[in-house]
C-alpha cells in the first residue's frame, strides 16, 4: 500500500505525461471516481464489484444488482446432480462484498435501462443513476426454439438444471427417485452455449452415479453439434469407461419436446427417458439482449475488446456468457471472472479519463470431473490483438490433461475455493 | 487529441516487452497481469488455506521467476502451469514475480 501511496504522490506531480500508459509515471486508476452499477452477481458481476472497489482503494461507488438473496456456483454443480455434493457445498453469501469491500448489493433486477440518461429501472420501481454500467447477465433460453417447453408445468417437468439454483436441486431428487432400470436423456445444444464441457461432465457424474446406486440405468447424450466440443479425447476415454451405461450420440438435435411424456423429438426418432434433461440453445440475458446493445446473430453483444463497451452504447459494458466469444474463448466462468478484471481496468481508466491497458491479457481454465476423484482439464491463454481488435489464444499455450487423474481432483476443489474467494471474499 | 491518445495507447500494445522492461513504473500493468492468476492462487497471491494452490504472496521473486522458466521449458513436471507459462513473455512473468513479492 504505501508503494501506491508513493505512486499516487508522483503521479499527482507528472500528470503532463499521464497520457503515456507504459512509460514512467503512466495512469494508475484509483484517481477514477464514479458510480458504477453491476448487474448480476456471477463469476463475472461479483468479481467485477470487488476488483473496482479494491482497484480504486474504495475511490468508486459500486453496486451490485443480483436477483438471488445468494451466489450458487455452476461450477461443481455437477457433482451435485451426481450426488457427491450438497447444494450447501456450492452456495455463498454476498457478504464479503457488502461488509469487506463497501459494494452495495441490492436483491433486485433491472426492469429498463435509458443508456441516454445513464439511468436505468428496479423491478421493485425505484431509478439509479450511472456514470458506467456493467452487464453480466449471463444467458436466458431460446425457449422458442424447442417446442413442447412453452409452459412452465413443462418446464417444471422437463429441467435443464443449466443455472446453478433450485433446478440444480430438482433434478437431483429426479434422478433419485427414477427407478433402476430408466433412461436419463441429457440433450446438448449446438455451440456457442455456456460451459462447453460442462454437458459431458454432467453425463459422466450421472453414469458414475448409476454405476454404484442403479447399475441397469442408462445414461443417454443426444448431442446436436457433430461430436464432442470439448476435451473429445478425454471424454471419450471417459465414456469408453462407462461403456453400458452412458450411449453418446452426436448429430442429434432435439427439435421438439413432449413434456408429459418426457420424450425428446429428434428428426428421424423419439427417445422417451425416465428423466429429461434439455440444456436449450442460449443468447445473451434478457436486459442485455432487450436494451439496444449491438447483437451478433440477434444473440450476443458485441463489445470491445480493450474495455468490454458495447459497440454501440457508450457507457454500458457486457462481460461474460452474455458475449459474442472470441475465437476460441469458452463461455466459462473462469474466463467471465478474467474479463470482469480486464473491464475493471478499463473502466477505471476510463472514470479517471485515462486510456486503457492498450494490452490485456485473459487466460482460462475448465476443471472436469469424470467420476468422483478423477479430473481433465483444459487450458488457454488469449492476448489482445491490435490488427483483428479481439483477443486471440497465444500460439504453443494451452492444452489439456494428458489422461483424467486424482491429482487434478485436488487441484480443482482447490481451484473452486479460490476463485469463489476471489469474486466474493 | 483523445484519438491521438488512443492511437498511442494502441501503437504502444506491440510493444509489451519493451514496455514490462520497465515494469516497475507502471504498476496497473504488473497487477493486471498478476490478477490473471488469482483464479487459482488467490486474490494478490493469497490462496485460500487448504491443499492443491500455492500462495504466491510475498514469495521470493527469483525463485518463482525460476520456477516459472522451468515450467515454459518442461524441466518441471506439472499437470497445467507449463501450458499457462507458455501464454505469457519473459517479461510479462518478471512482471508478475515482483508483484507478488511485493504482496506482503
Amino acid at each position: 500500500m504505501e508503494n501506491r501511496r508513493n505512486f499516487l504522490k508522483r503521479t499527482a506531480l507528472v500528470g503532463g505525461v499521464l497520457a503515456l500508459p507504459g512509460l514512467a509515471g503512466c495512469a494508475l486508476p484509483s484517481r477514477a471516481r464514479g458510480h458504477v452499477v453491476v448487474v448480476g452477481g456471477g463469476f463475472g458481476g461479483a468479481t467485477m464489484a470487488k476488483y473496482l472497489r479494491m482497484w480504486s482503494s474504495a475511490g468508486v461507488d459500486v453496486t451490485l444488482i443480483e436477483r438471488n438473496p445468494q451466489f450458487i456456483s455452476c461450477p461443481m454443480s455437477n457433482l451435485v446432480i451426481g450426488g457427491e455434493r450438497t447444494m450447501a457445498d456450492i452456495t455463498m453469501s454476498y457478504a464479503g462484498l457488502r461488509d469487506k469491500w463497501g459494494v452495495r448489493v441490492m436483491q433486485d433486477s433491472v426492469s429498463a435501462i435509458d443508456t441516454t440518461a445513464r439511468s436505468l429501472r428496479l423491478a421493485s420501481g425505484g431509478t439509479l443513476s450511472y456514470d458506467r454500467l456493467v452487464l453480466s447477465p449471463g444467458v436466458d433460453f431460446m425457449y422458442d426454439r424447442v417446442p413442447g417447453l412453452e409452459s412452465e408445468d413443462a418446464r417444471s417437468r422437463v429441467l435443464h438444471a443449466w443455472k446453478a439454483g433450485a433446478q440444480t436441486a430438482a433434478l437431483r431428487k429426479q434422478l433419485e427417485e427414477m427407478p433402476d432400470g430408466g433412461v436419463y436423456a441429457l440433450t446438448i445444444p449446438k455451440a456457442p452455449y455456456r460451459c462447453p464441457p460442462g454437458p459431458y461432465e454432467r453425463a459422466c457424474l450421472v453414469a458414475n452415479y448409476f454405476s454404484w446406486a442403479k447399475p441397469k440405468s442408462k445414461v443417454l447424450v443426444l448431442d446436436a453439434n457433430e461430436e464432442i466440443t470439448s476435451k473429445k479425447g478425454l471424454f471419450t476415454k471417459a465414456f469408453e469407461k462407462y461403456a453400458g451405461i452412458l450411449e453418446y450420440r452426436p448429430n442429434s438435435e432435439l427439435r421438439e419436446v413432449d413434456a408429459g411424456r418426457r420424450t425428446a423429438i429428434l428428426d428421424f426418432e423419439s427417445v422417451r427417458a425416465d428423466v429429461l434433461n434439455v440444456v436449450p440453445p442460449q443468447r445473451a440475458g434478457d436486459i442485455a439482449a432487450s436494451s439496444g446493445l449491438k447483437l451478433v446473430n440477434g444473440r450476443w453483444v458485441d463489445v470491445d475488446w480493450l474495455t468490454f463497451e458495447s459497440l454501440n452504447t457508450p457507457g454500458v459494458h457486457v462481460i461474460g456468457d452474455a458475449i459474442f466469444p472470441a475465437p476460441t474463448m469458452p463461455k466459462s466462468g473462469h474466463v467471465a471472472n478474467q474479463q470482469a478484471k480486464v473491464a475493471a481496468a478499463a473502466i477505471l481508466s476510463l472514470l479517471a479519463g485515462e486510456p486503457p491497458n492498450p494490452a490485456p491479457l485473459l487466460m482460462n481454465t475448465c476443471y472436469s470431473f469424470v467420476d468422483s476423484k478423477n479430473v481433465i482439464h483444459v487450458s488457454s491463454v488469449h492476448r489482445y490483438d491490435v490488427a483483428t481488435k479481439t483477443v486471440l489464444p497465444v500460439p504453443g499455450a494451452g492444452g489439456v490433461s494428458v489422461a483424467a487423474n486424482e491429482l487434478e481432483g485436488v487441484y480443482a476443489q482447490a481451484w473452486a475455493r479460490n476463485i469463489w474467494a476471489d469474486m466474493l471474499l | 487529441m483523445k484519438l491521438l491518445r488512443w492511437s498511442v495507447a494502441l501503437s504502444l500494445a506491440g510493444m509489451v516487452g519493451v514496455v514490462s522492461a520497465e515494469g516497475e513504473s507502471d504498476p496497473t500493468l504488473a497487477r493486471n497481469l498478476a490478477a490473471t492468476c488469482a483464479n487459482c492462487h488467490g486474490t494478490d497471491g493469497r490462496a485460500q488455506a487448504g491443499p492443491g494452490m500455492d500462495a504466491l504472496a510475498g514469495g521470493d521473486a527469483d525463485r518463482m521467476m525460476q520456477k516459472l522458466r522451468d515450467f515454459r521449458s518442461g524441466a518441471r513436471p506439472a499437470t497445467i502451469m507449463h501450458q499457462i507459462s507458455r501464454g505469457y513473455t519473459e517479461a510479462q512473468l518478471q512482471l508478475i514475480a515482483a508483484y507478488f513479492a511485493a504482496r506482503k
